[in-house]
């Protein structure tokens, strides 16, 4: 039964993560107000139609006082509003929730396989032979030094050029979903997986393991009961880095693979200076890790007793 | 299974026969333990004792067949409860562990599963050999076994974690988790070693209870005395192999070999004040001044004078917290004149070194005062400290931590050296490495390549350096082997006798005080309960604390009239 | 260390408590001063050296014009006048792969430079002062580490403009919470250590104690750190270059040079294999040497 005192700390981390999302909210702020040029300039982007800097001033009311705007900005996020891109003349919300789905889509199922690549082949190797470490510390380092688009084109290379199994591009179909979520998974597995293996080599050389292996229990069940629980400890801890890594190498992945989704927008807008549309998904993006690393956090408090202590 | 142990001639089951045991790790080096004879009855207690490195623990762990990854293990004969464990296959030893042989090692804050409930812990050997069916049947014997090893509120604690119990019941815990499958043999490997000495005693008492209820227990520990309490026969153990054994009496009484002598002697207690506790042989480069006792005359200007001192450590209210606050140290005043040795002694949280801290002006006292040398010297500025701070040093537990990891050992004794010409500096350094023993050669080498005892004599040398009128001493050679620990007492006493440094000793050991004291202090959580000479205070204590104190010590004669009858 | 008998009269080292350990470190103890690198550590090492040289003077190492080619010549398989095929235009591309090293070595070590100077800053004020500064710095770097660091280099491309400057930039600030909280959490290791105690004992002075015994040893941690942290900044410049973010074509960067193999994949798999291998070895080569560095220091922590 969860204890007052963690009640208290899962709160307090709620609180200290709506104030981190608060802040990002306010440094986007910030940094359209500190960039030198007018904010009109800024948000416009690459286009110049008469009349248009004024109906931005008047949308975005820069002609109130500061307090006044940033109120205004916070609110308008808050309340779900992203603003206007003044490029593609459309409203953000619109740009980036038709393009959500297949972002969200290949992040998740890369996340997934790099998760369960890297637990199988942490828990297969660690303190095994030397043979089968080495071999699978020289993997995960060659996986984890490999640019995520090169993988992707060996991938293309291999699998649709040579062998014609998967389709060169597109975003339809499973067919399309298969290269590039390996392409996506492949680096973040091999660095969890060396995470996960030292964290392993170091629970099983803890004097406690050496008490549970003299009650004469199996040394498979000591792993999955024991050992493993505490070598994620670390592993959560890369929790959030982990997700920023997969959205940002879903951006370079879907350029590889032409894929659609929020890279391709995004990677557009960034070309076009579509301010307000990367903008939005940076803040999202923002919201979505803090939210993740908060549920891992939490996580970490439920896995680990000796934090709940007062 | 009870049917094939075969019977000595005592009639007692012989649980464990091993003859001719060595064992080694490289394909090609030489065994790291050889022709070890050992032989456990059932209702004995054997004792395995000797220094760190010595192979108990691995001899231990063999009989567990958890000597570790790539271990030789070869035998003349290996037969536990009447078996021949060679011919063993892992699952048979699989079965063995928990059901016939149970396992209690050190520190039960590591050695149980941090993350696993008490009651989880004990009932794992229940369930994973299946001894016991169902929860419900599972949850009663553990809280039967945890009542056993003498927990209060097993319900409760069944549900806690090793954390949140204290050091005693932490450590009862995991003794529970070693007996709960009923074994025959107890295998505890330094099982009171990290606990003050009431708590040890109490500990002791519980495994001594299981041996009167007709467990063997083979008992590893690196200190004579603990085992000479309850051990019936003794096996001493130095670099793999035997070099002493026979009952508790004989070998405490009548040691065959120099080598137990020399650990029975290196025993400090009140006995063996004045006299050198190590081997005073060409072995130590012994060109320190003849040893002499009592200590010169001292004047009787007060090098330290503690007045009223107080510490409370206050935890703020937090998120759904209370505030909370300690008293850590409450209303001690005490001196210290030149020359004498004072020494503190206290168990954890006591509040001796926070004690030890505000001498040292690292910690600012709530109330009260500490004058140095007349001078004022708490509450007052840093910068108005550092002219007397020279007079005052330091030497603290672990050696190593305390040295600059960047610095060899010249840079970390002429650090103290301020105001020195490099040429007067480098011959100061080797005046004082010589003056503690240590060859002048190490002078270029980094700590962490010296060994335990060398470390603590370079933080000596840089104590030494500043030529102080008083040294805090805080557990100075409690993590020492006893041989080790010998030569750095006798090396202070030496240097005490020739210098007329006062020094403020803190030790959890009362037979280090015993020795080297001449006045102490009692702490008990934060009080000073008595204090006065050691000669009165630790034979005829005044205080109920420290008549405990002074019961759980263990000592040598302990083990006697026990082998009397 | 050696176990029987030592010199200064001690029958047995002191060794850990634990006896297995103990007897391990004993007996198998390293003489001090000899030392011996793995191989892994000795190739990383050479590799670093090589591509040092190659970044320094790439003209020493090729004869061919990274920037101009024979269109005539274009999409050559390797042969022994071109080691690596010629690329769509008919550049060489080796010549490209070598002049490339320096533009990848370039940005990834700027980057990095303006992440460990601000990231140490932040770092040490954070670890050494109080609380308040120290709970509003963490909450900097939590901010900052909130934005994924390739789509916070794009908000910063997107202000800034593309170039190799502003990828530098970008990637530089993305850095800084990452090695800001290493450097926090040395600062307070080195801040709570038992030998600045003993200094304080001395009677130094906290200026002192700063500049002799935490500044070096925090500053011995980052050197260590920065060389893991080098090979990932590498990768997250080659992608945003790949992205097209930052120097722009003909500039012969691997990033880029990978960009132009992708719509040529169909037909020539030389162009886009050597530059991601160049990428990927010096990635693994700082790797390896950082974590062997890194292993080495705790050791002598320990």
């Amino acid at each position: 039964m969860p204890s007052p005192t963690l009640w208290s700390r899962i709160l307090g981390r709620l609180l200290t993560s709506l104030v981190v999302a608060w802040a990002s909210v306010t440094a986007a702020f910030l940094a359209l107000h500190v960039l030198p040029g007018r904010i009109e300039d800024i948000l416009a982007g690459d286009v110049d139609t008469p009349g248009l800097r004024e109906a931005i001033a008047a949308e975005w009311g820069l002609d109130r006082s500061l307090p006044e705007q940033y109120w205004a900005f916070v609110s308008r996020i808050v309340g779900g509003d992203l603003g206007t891109s003044y490029v593609l003349r459309q409203p953000v919300r619109e740009i980036v929730g038709s393009q959500l789905w297949p972002t969200v889509q290949l992040a998740l199922t890369a996340g997934v396989l790099a998760v369960v690549l890297a637990v199988v082949v942490a828990l297969l190797t660690a303190g095994r032979g030397r043979l089968s470490r080495t071999v699978a510390s020289a993997l995960e380092l060659v996986l984890a030094s490999t640019p995520v688009f090169w993988t992707g084109i060996l991938l293309l290379m291999l699998f649709s050029f040579t062998l014609r199994w998967f389709p060169v591009s597109g975003g339809n179909g499973w067919q399309a979903l298969v290269l590039p979520s390996i392409a996506l998974a492949l680096p973040t597995a091999g660095l969890l997986a060396q995470v996960l293996r030292e964290a392993i080599e170091k629970t099983l050389d803890q004097p406690f393991v050496t008490t549970v292996r003299a009650r004469g229990v199996a040394e498979l069940t000591i792993r999955a009961r024991h050992v493993l629980r505490h070598a994620l400890l670390p592993t959560v801890t890369l929790g959030g880095w982990l997700i920023g890594g997969l959205l940002g190498g879903a951006v370079i992945t879907e350029k590889v693979f032409g894929r659609p989704g929020l890279g391709s927008v995004t990677l557009g807008a960034v070309l076009t200076h579509d301010v307000p549309v990367v903008l939005a998904v940076v803040l999202l993006a923002a919201f979505v890790h803090v939210a993740a690393s908060t549920l891992l956090d939490i996580l970490y408090l439920l896995i680990d007793p000796r934090l709940r202590a007062a | 299974m009870r049917a094939d142990v075969q019977d000595d001639a005592g009639g007692r089951p012989l649980l464990v026969d091993v003859q001719g045991l060595s064992i080694g790790f490289a394909p090609a080096g030489a065994p790291i333990v050889q022709g070890i004879d050992l032989a456990i009855q059932a209702g004995e207690c054997v004792a395995l004792v000797g220094e760190s490195g010595s192979g108990k623990s691995l001899t231990a762990r063999s009989l567990l067949n958890l000597a570790g990854d790539g271990a030789r293990v070869e035998a003349r004969r290996f037969r536990i409860r009447g078996q021949d464990a060679r011919a063993f296959r892992e699952v048979d030893w699989r079965w063995l562990r928990g059901t016939v042989t149970g396992l209690v090692m050190q520190d039960a804050l590591v050695s149980l599963d941090p993350l696993r409930t008490i009651g989880q812990e004990v009932g794992e050997v229940l369930s994973e050999h299946r001894i016991l069916r169902g929860r419900r049947a599972i949850d009663a014997r553990v809280i039967e076994v945890l009542g056993r090893v003498g927990i209060p509120d097993p319900e409760i604690r069944a549900r806690q974690y090793a954390h949140q119990l204290s050091g005693g019941l932490r450590q009862r815990a995991l003794i529970a988790s070693a007996i709960a499958g009923e074994p025959d043999l107890i295998i505890a490997d330094e099982p009171t070693t990290s606990l003050d000495v009431t708590v040890q005693a109490q500990v002791l008492e519980v495994l001594a209870q299981r041996v009167r209820a007709g467990a063997g227990l083979l008992l590893i520990s690196h200190d004579l005395a603990v085992v000479g309490g309850i051990a019936d026969r003794v096996i001493v153990l130095r670099d793999g192999r035997v070099v002493d054994s026979g009952t508790t009496a004989d070998v405490l009484t009548r040691p065959r070999h120099p080598y137990t002598r020399g650990l029975i002697d290196a025993i400090p207690s009140f006995a063996s004040r004045g006299r050198r506790l190590g081997p005073a042989s060409a072995r130590s480069p012994d060109r320190i001044a003849p040893l002499r006792h009592p200590p010169p005359a001292r004047d009787d200007t007060v090098v330290l004078e503690v007045r009223g001192i107080a510490k409370r450590y206050a935890r703020p209210a937090g998120f759904g917290r209370r505030a909370l606050a300690t008293t850590a140290l409450d209303d001690v005043s005490f001196d210290v004149r030149a020359g004498e040795v004072v020494g503190i002694v206290g168990e954890s949280g006591s509040g001796k070194s926070t004690c030890a801290r505000i001498v040292l002006g690292l910690l600012s006292p709530d109330s009260g005062t500490v004058r140095l040398l007349g001078e004022p010297w708490s509450r007052i500025r840093e910068t108005e400290r550092r002219r007397l701070r020279p007079r005052l040093q330091y030497i603290p537990q672990d050696a190593l931590s305390s040295f600059d990891p960047r610095y060899r050992v010249s840079e970390i004794i002429a650090e103290n050296l301020a105001g020195l010409r490099p040429a007067a500096r480098a011959a100061r350094t080797a005046e004082l490495l010589e003056q503690v023993g240590l060859r002048d050669d190490l002078a270029g080498r980094y700590p962490r390549s010296l060994s335990g005892g060398q470390r603590q004599r370079v933080s000596i040398a840089r104590a030494l350096a500043a030529e102080p009128a008083l040294i805090v001493c805080d557990e100075p050679v409690s993590a020492l082997d006893i041989g080790i620990q010998a030569q750095v007492l006798d090396l202070l006493c030496d240097l005490r006798a020739r210098l007329g440094t006062a020094l403020l000793f803190i030790s959890h050991d009362l037979g280090v005080i015993q020795h080297l004291a001449d006045r102490v202090l009692v702490f008990h959580h934060g009080r000073l309960v008595e204090h006065g000479p050691v000669g009165e205070v630790l034979t005829t204590p005044a205080d109920p604390y420290t008549r405990t104190l002074l019961a759980s010590q263990p000592r040598l004669e302990y083990g006697l009239p026990r082998h009397a009858h | 260390m050696n176990a029987s008998t030592h010199p200064s009269g001690e029958a047995t080292a002191a060794l850990a408590p634990a006896d297995l350990v103990g007897l391990d470190a004993a007996r198998i103890g390293v003489a001090p001063g000899r030392r011996t690198y793995p191989p892994g550590i000795a190739a990383a090492a050479l590799f670093l050296a090589v591509l040092l040289a190659v970044a320094a003077a790439p003209t020493l190492f090729t004869g061919y014009d990274p920037l101009t080619g024979n269109v005539l010549e274009g999409l050559k398989a390797p042969n022994w006048e071109h080691l690596f095929g010629t690329d769509r235009l008919g550049r060489d591309v080796f010549a490209r792969t070598v002049h490339g090293a320096r533009y990848s070595l370039l940005i990834g070590l700027g980057g990095m430079a303006i992440s460990v100077v601000a990231g140490v800053f932040l770092g040490i004020l954070a670890g050494l002062r109080h609380r308040l500064l120290d709970e509003g710095i963490a909450r900097v770097f939590d901010v900052l580490s909130s934005f994924p660091g390739v789509l916070l280099a794009m908000l910063v491309v997107t202000f800034l403009g593309q170039g190799m400057v502003n990828i530098a930039i970008a990637v530089g600030i993305a850095g800084i919470p990452k090695f800001g909280r290493v450097v926090r959490a040395q600062t307070q290791l080195v801040r709570d250590a038992d030998y600045v105690t003993q200094a304080a004992v001395y009677g130094l002075g906290r200026g002192q104690v700063f500049v002799r015994h935490v500044l070096p040893n925090v500053l011995v941690a980052i050197s260590v750190i920065a060389t893991v942290y080098v090979g990932s900044t590498i990768l997250t410049v080659s992608g945003l270059s790949f992205l097209g973010l930052g120097p722009q074509p003909p500039t012969p960067e691997w990033g880029v040079m990978l960009a132009e193999s992708r719509d040529v994949l169909r037909v020539a798999w030389w162009p886009a294999i050597f530059p991601g291998a160049a990428i990927t070895l010096t990635v693994i080569a700082f790797s390896t040497l950082g974590g062997y560095l890194q292993k080495r220091f705790e050791g002598r922590l320990a």
